[in-house]
């Protein structure tokens, strides 16, 4: 499906981008935007598999922790970053994989999924906090317990292990890692693949009967999600240089979440615009004590699910639509056709 | 023998307690079918409604079975109210809201009684058995337990109310057609399982250092047990209450209490991938 629309897209998207990359530096600090980037691939993940796939998975945080760990362990074995790297993408995903072939061939729906996706990061979590004894050990790599991996090899220049990627190019690095992210998505959502997940959200027995295998496909798509926060997570631990059970906690999960519906379902941009700026916003109240940061957060949840269901990206893309709409040259604008729906489709 | 004898109050106790932390979300999820993930955060304000309690001189009884519950009841409906009516029926949305519930109680408990851990002791004085010490107060724990079962079973069975809210949830158009307002019903009803997990907030607070964030100790188990249980609200609350607190006491006796709660947590997905639908969709089908 690379048609017209594909490219026009790939242009505004890259423009859109490179003007952020490289505006944003002059107002925060790159370390601050850096861990917003992530944090922005982490929502695009779940953005992919809920707001597209119409998988609620309670437990994203889990994958998005599995990439920390297995970037740290493998980090410290090998001494060396790109085999981590890719391997961060590859356990999420397979761990995602048999989870989701488990879950889905047993056909469970909404709320047991969520429920033990849930369960499954309480498992992670409980299991990485009891790890503390020196008999947990893979291959050098001590797992820790409570206080987590430090002092594992970050990123650096494939073949050279001295030259750190770090600072200022480690924030370009993961600014290109999101695009490249957001654009691979672009792409499947764009793809048969994506149009058929899109309808198997909207209807699962109509996709069934017409011959396609839900079970597989919605697998597939499970996996996908957790290999993008499994990306997420191996960022975030050469951002942290630590990792800790944290990343598997119960708030991390519930983050992700609210990321995704402050931001807007079934958009790909809305998720990362909510996670980047939810996270800022929660930087900002860390440095003020009147309020909890969880007081905040909680209140944001409810008050978009009671008043602004569907999030913000929808309410911008309108706007958007009303100013251009407005534009006296609109009456010289020849119709669209097909395309212009499926434009206001996926916003 | 001794060890023997401990090791069954140790599981009637485990049991005890998970029907405990469960009996109110299976009122507000199993028969209301709201997902609510505040439930741990309700028995959480339940804990302190009694450490408050305590400390303002009340009797320690008085402030867990009567003073605790009222609390969490009132601020049950008030969360009905304000929140959850608006969303009935749609799934998704209240396992959000009620997320956020969450978090708001959890900073609102952390701003005002600050982020340490606070307790109370035990009201009940341990036993030596043999040569094991065991703590008394696991048996209030049984003993509160199967009161409280038998007593919703006692209400929900033989009392007009109880037939009343079983009806409106089965049937709610058909419930107002013969004059009763559901609306009613289910703000009350929610207020009934609120108070509940306050209930059991409360007569489990002494056993553990109460946190803000001890309700997500809760969550995940009570969900498990209840859905586990399958669609017999009472039949279904007991059995997967035995079969988890077995699994967990057996776990933790022969490697850690770390691996027994691991091992009821993988078992409750197990038990999840062979009976969707709960243990009581294929067992006890005609029970209550």
């Amino acid at each position: 499906m690379r048609d017209a629309g594909w490219g026009r897209e790939l242009t505004g998207t890259l423009v859109v981008a490179a003007c952020a990359v490289g505006v944003l530096p002059m107002l925060v600090s790159t370390y601050t935007l850096t861990v917003l980037i992530i944090y922005g691939m982490l929502g695009l993940s779940l953005g992919l598999v809920w707001g597209f796939g119409g998988i609620l998975c309670f437990g994203q945080a889990a994958f998005f922790g599995l990439g920390a760990y297995t970037y740290a362990i493998a980090a410290i074995n090998f001494g060396e970053s790109t085999v981590p790297m890719l391997l961060a993408v590859a356990v999420p995903a397979g761990f995602a994989a048999v989870l989701g072939a488990m879950l889905f061939y047993g056909r469970l729906t909404d709320v047991y999924l969520g429920v033990i996706t849930l369960v499954v990061t309480l498992i992670l979590h409980r299991f990485m906090n009891a790890t503390a004894g020196s008999e947990y050990v893979i291959g050098n790599a001590r797992l820790g317990g409570f206080n987590g991996i430090p002092g594992f090899q970050t990123l650096n220049v494939p073949g050279d292990p001295s030259a750190y990627v770090w600072g200022e190019s480690f924030y370009y690095f993961s600014a290109v890692c999101l695009l490249l992210a957001y654009l691979l998505v672009s792409a499947v959502l764009r793809s048969s693949f994506g149009r058929i997940a899109v309808g198997i959200r909207e209807n699962e027995t109509r996709a069934a009967l017409m011959g396609y295998d839900v079970p597989a496909r919605k697998t597939v798509m499970f996996a996908a999600g957790a290999a993008i926060a499994g990306l997420a997570g191996a960022l975030f631990a050469n951002w942290a240089e630590i990792v800790t059970p944290r990343l598997f906690s119960l708030s991390q999960s519930a983050d992700i979440i609210i990321w995704c519906i402050v931001g807007g379902l079934g958009t790909r941009i809305g998720p990362v615009l909510g996670a980047a700026g939810l996270s800022y916003l929660k930087f900002l109240l860390g440095q003020q004590d009147l309020l909890h940061n969880s007081v905040v957060s909680g209140a944001i949840l409810v008050l978009f699910v009671l008043f602004l269901p569907g999030g913000i990206a929808p309410v911008l893309a309108n706007a958007w639509r009303l100013i251009t709409r407005r534009r006296p040259r609109s009456r010289y604008r020849r119709r669209r056709g097909p395309r212009s729906s499926l434009a206001s489709g996926d916003a | 023998m001794d060890l023997v004898l401990v090791i069954v109050v140790e599981v009637l106790y485990a049991i005890g307690a998970l029907v405990l932390i469960s009996a109110g979300l299976a009122v507000i999820f199993g028969m209301m079918r709201v997902i609510n993930l505040a439930h741990g955060e309700f028995m959480m304000l339940g804990g302190y409604a009694t450490i408050t309690a305590v400390d303002l001189g009340v009797n320690v009884f008085l402030a867990m079975l009567v003073l605790a519950p009222a609390v969490v009841g009132v601020l049950g409906l008030a969360v009905e109210r304000l929140v959850i009516r608006h969303l009935y029926g749609r799934l998704i949305d209240t396992m959000l809201a009620t997320w956020g519930l969450s978090l708001l109680f959890i900073g609102i408990v952390t701003m005002l009684f600050g982020n340490t851990t606070t307790g109370i002791s035990t009201p009940i004085p341990g036993f030596a058995l043999g040569d094991y010490q065991v703590n008394g107060y696991n048996f209030f724990i049984v003993l509160v337990a199967a009161v409280l079962l038998l007593l919703m079973l006692a209400v929900l069975r033989s009392t007009r109310s109880g037939l009343i809210a079983r009806g409106t949830m089965q049937h709610s158009d058909m419930a107002a057609s013969l004059g009763y307002n559901p609306d009613r019903i289910y703000m009350l009803t929610f207020a009934c399982g609120s108070a509940l997990s306050g209930l059991a907030g409360a007569v489990l607070a002494p056993l553990v250092g109460l946190v803000p964030t001890s309700g997500g100790a809760y969550i995940a188990k009570a969900f498990i047990t209840v859905i586990a249980g399958g669609p017999a609200l009472i039949a279904g609350l007991a059995s997967s209450a035995g079969v988890f607190g077995l699994i967990n006491q057996i776990f933790s006796f022969a490697v850690s209490p770390v691996v027994g709660e691991v091992a009821l947590l993988v078992a409750a997905v197990i038990l999840l991938r062979l009976l969707p639908r709960g243990i009581t969709d294929r067992l006890f089908r005609e029970s209550l």
